[in-house]
């Protein structure tokens, strides 16, 4: 670990003027589970970090009847925990299953967020891209994108909660560059896919900051994540999908259909949501579902596994969120 | 002297009863000190550089810049760029340079400012695809073992005889099954890395070496460092894991004692995780082409094997004598070859070649019963005259045991015809395994003070698996005496020469050692009560804190009465042990072993989970019932971990372990063990023989277990383990899908 200043802000626009204007001159801490290995590894080594800890307007959540505002220093087991989180379904069963007591507790919305990928390249050295993607395109890519793999970044995103917060409609607020500058945009569109190396994996400028998340009112609703893991244990899963849906009656009226670690960011499939517009859940319904999800899925060497494996999520999210058994694990 | 022996089964006070590690409150309440945790005034950390490229030369080294950095006090090169042979390195993470420095931080800011100039050469990496390995150049030359029930006729060409007695041994069997099994390279995972805590006074080296071999390191730090062995104590009191790989001071090691020397002051270096797993051994890769043939029983008659596998660069690769394992058919033909790669080193890993070689073999005898549609149970049990070990017998009453408590009988169907809920499908399987666990030679000194207290020392070491607590036990036993009157000091190089603790050989070694000191302590102290009471002292037993007259519990003295007939001076007795031809009375070795597993697949998207695990062990005679299942439980999680998760995985653009940090290398947790159910076999036939070492065998056979029980799940076979989702999928495409 390189040796780096350390400021602790107690209020947002001390947080603003300590945070640099490129990458490596500051990164903010949070809970720390990922910045603190990546430091460790030299893979990010800034001159300064900012931990938000101590800014107290970045930790709580408050319901109202719009919906759910929630302070990006929450742990997850904050969320989790609270009542009126307990409606997104697809949010807290996406917490539930990082399975570690360790990162739950330790763990924030933000940090959930903004963790780097996991992509095995990028964390030994090899820079995001990885040389714009040869490396993966030729290396052992088994854990890598299926979708949105056709530029140079080809990881996955790594974020459990995102795809829910996605299929969700949720909102963020980011801070910065100055005090002034305050942007609400929809999550969807926090997430990108970087070009080259000097872009991240999403529209935080390295002047600004994560501050809260809103979630709608449920109005309806009903959501679920499912995930494939291989194990009981916080290793990140194979494949993910998140699904929020509204009825009428019977019948889909509304789709949000968002797939996890099948891309480079959380992957809305929109050939999904139409192929369950108003349609019941069935069996045979998610199975249409699914295959549309993965219908343009461009599988690396040896990741095709991955296109079934998503597949099914979807499949088993839409079964969840509509209350039936999934068949599976 | 009387002949050593070991109590009648059923009469001992403690030996086969469960008792809790003496050292396990220290170890619970963080009070124990691991050679990581060994912090020295002044100490200097240091850190290692690992080579970022799988094969490359070092064409020159620059520390100019390290040096610099504030805390940095001292630099070792392990690469020499000037000398043509020593600069070529042959696999990622090889230690190129290490820092120390005032603190953490500093050494790997010094580590990461040194800059070297490589020459990038290519490499090869992944063996698993034989032609591949081929075209590059990295296949060794063959060796062949043939064995035929029949001979060539006089002037007959052997090789065509060869060829035309399978062919026709082939034809005349009821069933034929050609495999592909294969099982990849995985790592020691030692929670505790590699290192050491290196200190001198003047010229005498103390090192707190985390280490399997106490009394087996010291010459190696002392050879390099051209000094003898006795001015170098080694010291290990607690060990974070070893599973065979830390026999070694390793040049780490060496280089931390002359940082140490060259600054005056302590130095601790310790690798860093991905360097650990990188460098600090492996366990070899196997994979085998196979064709078996078997009688309409499912009983193997012919089987030939070409296997192929990698132990890095240069080191061993599994041993194809051991294949079929344990089963020896009438007729086998076995080729082998070797792969290169640009892979770290092997060290022995828990049961060296047997966990690779029952998973490659017994899975093919599973597909035997899968092809003729019989019951694998009876398969393996019809194959058991064949056994190599003679302990057809032992096999046969383990697997009646075993079938018992997983309900066999009952729970099994064909490969692929059990029913299905939803997309998830059950299935079962099992395996045999044997291993040694011979005690090896060894010492040890019991000290009896004139108070009555007890303490022993020995060179050796407890890698976790309560060693301390067997010493104890044994000593307690002889002595009549409770667990906890006994003090054991291990641990030191400076205390009498013990084993090294691998292969199993440590219960039987220091329960041969300690049961010698302490029956001959107590033939003395015996003689002395005789003396006193006007009785032969051969008359005595040693019983409940006191020693009296067999059969008249009054006529004797307490055990401090006793031992103040000693005088002023402690008794001290030592045990010897060394292995001869003569059979002895204390221990044995050779075991047998049979596991069986039930699994859950996923099939929709290749999840596996265990539901069931049996292990049913003999081990001769039990010391400690509690710890001994300890081992097979650790054993069991193990073979889980490496039959369903564990895998180093080399990239073949980078040639890097890219899985080798902590947070990428998966590893079952308690949620996905299952249910384990552990039945030690120990009949009079197997508690006669005296003790046997147990820490391998139960590793051996989750890994045809659980892939045979997939099989029989799937009703296809997943043939390379680990068996990952990736794989189950690859294996269900290669197959018609079922209806």
């Amino acid at each position: 670990m390189k040796a780096f200043s350390f400021a602790a802000p107690r209020f947002e626009s001390e947080v603003l003027e300590l945070l640099g204007e490129t990458w490596g001159q500051s990164e903010i801490l949070a809970g720390g589970t990922d910045l603190v290995g990546l430091m460790r590894q030299m893979i990010v080594a800034p001159e300064r970090v900012v931990y938000l800890g101590n800014v107290a307007e970045y930790r709580g959540i408050e319901a109202d009847s719009a919906g759910v505002r929630i302070g990006a220093m929450s742990t997850l087991d904050d969320l989790a925990d609270s009542a009126a989180l307990a409606p997104y379904a697809a949010v807290t069963q996406a917490i539930r299953g990082i399975n570690s007591m360790q990162l739950q507790a330790q763990g924030t919305l933000g940090g959930e967020l903004c963790q780097r990928p996991r992509c095995w390249f990028f964390r030994n050295g090899h820079g995001l891209l990885a040389d714009r993607g040869r490396l993966v395109a030729e290396g052992d890519n088994r854990y890598h994108a299926i979708l949105g793999n056709d530029g140079p970044a080809k990881f996955v995103h790594p974020s459990r909660v995102a795809p829910a917060l996605v299929a969700l409609g949720a909102q963020v607020r980011l801070a910065g560059p100055t005090a002034e500058d305050e942007t609400i945009l929809p999550i969807e569109y926090f997430f990108r896919i970087p070009r080259d190396e000097s872009e991240r994996e999403t529209m935080l400028l390295p002047s600004q900051v994560l501050t809260h998340l809103m979630l709608p009112a449920v109005d309806g609703v009903a959501s679920a994540t499912y995930e494939v893991r291989q194990g009981a244990g916080p290793d990140y899963p194979l494949a993910a999908a998140a699904a929020a849906l509204r009825f009428d009656g019977p019948y889909v009226r509304e789709a949000r259909i968002v797939l996890g670690h099948a891309a480079p960011m959380p992957w809305r499939s929109a050939a999904a949501e139409r192929a369950m517009i108003g349609l019941p859940v069935t069996p045979e319904t998610v199975k249409a579902a699914g295959e549309a999800a993965v219908a343009a899925a461009t599988p690396l060497a040896s990741n095709r596994y991955k296109v079934q494996l998503a597949r099914v999520s979807v499949e088993r999210a839409l079964l969840m969120a509509a209350g039936l058994e999934t068949g599976g694990f | 002297m009387a002949e050593y022996s070991w109590p009648k089964q059923g009469t001992a006070a403690l030996l086969g009863s469960e008792q809790d590690r003496i050292d396990g409150v220290d170890k619970a309440t963080g009070a124990a000190k691991y050679s990581y945790d060994v912090v020295l005034d002044r100490m200097l950390i240091a850190k290692a550089l690992g080579c970022p490229h799988a094969h490359c030369k070092v064409k020159s080294i620059d520390v100019s810049a390290a040096k610099k950095v504030p805390g940095v006090v001292s630099i070792h090169l392990f690469i020499d760029p000037k000398d043509e042979k020593k600069s070529e390195i042959k696999w990622q993470g090889d230690p190129i340079a290490c820092v120390a420095a005032e603190t953490e931080g500093a050494a790997a800011e010094g580590v990461a400012a040194i800059e070297v100039a490589y020459e990038v050469l290519e490499h090869f990496v992944n063996e698993e695809f034989l032609a591949a390995a081929e075209r590059a150049g990295r296949v060794g030359k063959a060796g062949v073992n043939v064995e035929l029930e029949n001979e060539p006729s006089e002037n007959e060409d052997e090789d065509a005889f060869v060829e035309k007695e399978l062919k026709r041994l082939y034809d005349e069997s009821a069933a034929v099954v050609e495999g592909y099994y294969g099982i990849h390279a995985i790592t020691h995972m030692c929670l505790e890395p590699h290192g050491s805590t290196c200190a001198w006074q003047g010229d005498k080296l103390t090192a707190h070496l985390s280490t399997q071999s106490v009394s087996g390191t010291a010459g190696q730090f002392a050879s390099p460092l051209s000094m003898t062995a006795d001015d170098v104590t080694v010291h290990c009191d607690f060990i974070g894991g070893g599973f065979g790989s830390k026999f070694q001071a390793d040049e780490w090691g060496v280089a931390c004692a002359k940082i140490a020397k060259e600054t005056g002051r302590p130095v601790k270096l310790m690798l860093d995780r991905d360097l650990e797993l990188k460098v600090a051994g492996c366990r070899p890769s196997g994979f085998v082409k196979v064709k078996v043939g078997a009688d309409k029983d499912g009983v193997v008659k012919v089987w030939d094997s070409t296997q192929w596998g990698t132990g890095g660069d240069r080191g061993a690769a599994v041993d194809e004598k051991q294949i079929p394992y344990v089963f020896n058919p009438p007729n086998r033909r076995r080729s082998a070859v070797r792969v290169s790669t640009n892979t770290g080193p092997t060290r022995a890993w828990r049961a060296p070649n047997h966990p690779q070689a029952c998973a490659i073999s017994q899975t093919a005898y599973d597909d035997v019963a899968a092809k003729l549609g019989i019951d694998s149970y009876d398969v393996f049990l019809r194959n058991l005259p064949s056994v190599a070990n003679k302990k057809a017998d032992v096999y046969a009453a383990e697997m009646e045991i075993a079938a018992k408590l997983m309900d066999w009988k009952a729970k099994w169907h064909p490969h692929g015809k059990g029913p299905a809920e939803g997309s998830i499908v059950s299935g079962l399987g099992m395996a045999i395994h044997t291993w040694g666990g011979g005690a090896v030679a060894g010492s040890c000194t019991v000290k009896v003070h004139p108070d009555g207290g007890v303490e022993t020392f020995a060179g050796s070491q407890d890698l976790g698996t309560g060693t301390r607590t067997v010493m104890a036990m044994v000593v307690a036993e002889t002595f009549g005496l409770p667990l906890s009157a006994v003090k054991v000091n291990i641990g030191s190089s400076k205390y009498p020469q013990a084993n090294p603790s691998g292969g199993s050989i440590t219960v039987g070694s220091v329960s041969e050692t300690h049961r010698r000191a302490s029956q001959d302590a107590l033939a003395k102290i015996t003689a002395l009560v005789g003396e006193k009471l006007g009785v032969d002292g051969a008359a005595l037993v040693a019983r409940d804190g006191r020693i009296y007259v067999d059969g008249s519990p009054d006529k004797g003295v307490t055990w401090a009465q006793a031992c103040s007939l000693l005088g002023m001076n402690a008794l001290e007795v030592r045990g010897e042990y060394a292995p001869s031809s003569k059979r002895s009375p204390l221990s044995s070795s050779g075991v047998g072993g049979v596991q069986m597993a039930e699994v859950a697949v996923d099939r929709a998207t290749g999840v596996v989970k265990m539901k069931k695990f049996v292990a049913v062990q003999d081990m001769g005679l039990v010391i400690n019932r509690q710890t001994a299942k300890s081992q097979m439980y650790g054993g069991v999680i193990m073979g889980i971990a490496y039959a369903l998760f564990e895998e180093r995985i080399m990239d073949p653009a980078t040639g890097g372990f890219v899985n080798s940090q902590i947070a990428d290398y998966r590893l079952p947790r308690l949620g996905d063990i299952g249910e384990i159910v552990l039945e030690i076999y120990e009949p009079e036939s197997e508690y006669s023989r005296g003790v046997v070492g147990l820490g391998e065998p139960p590793v051996i056979s989750p890994g045809a277990a659980i892939s045979n029980a997939v099989a029989n799940a799937l009703g296809v076979r997943v043939p390379v383990l680990p068996i990952t989702p990736m794989r189950v999928f690859d294996a269900l495409e290669r197959v018609p899908k079922m209806a």
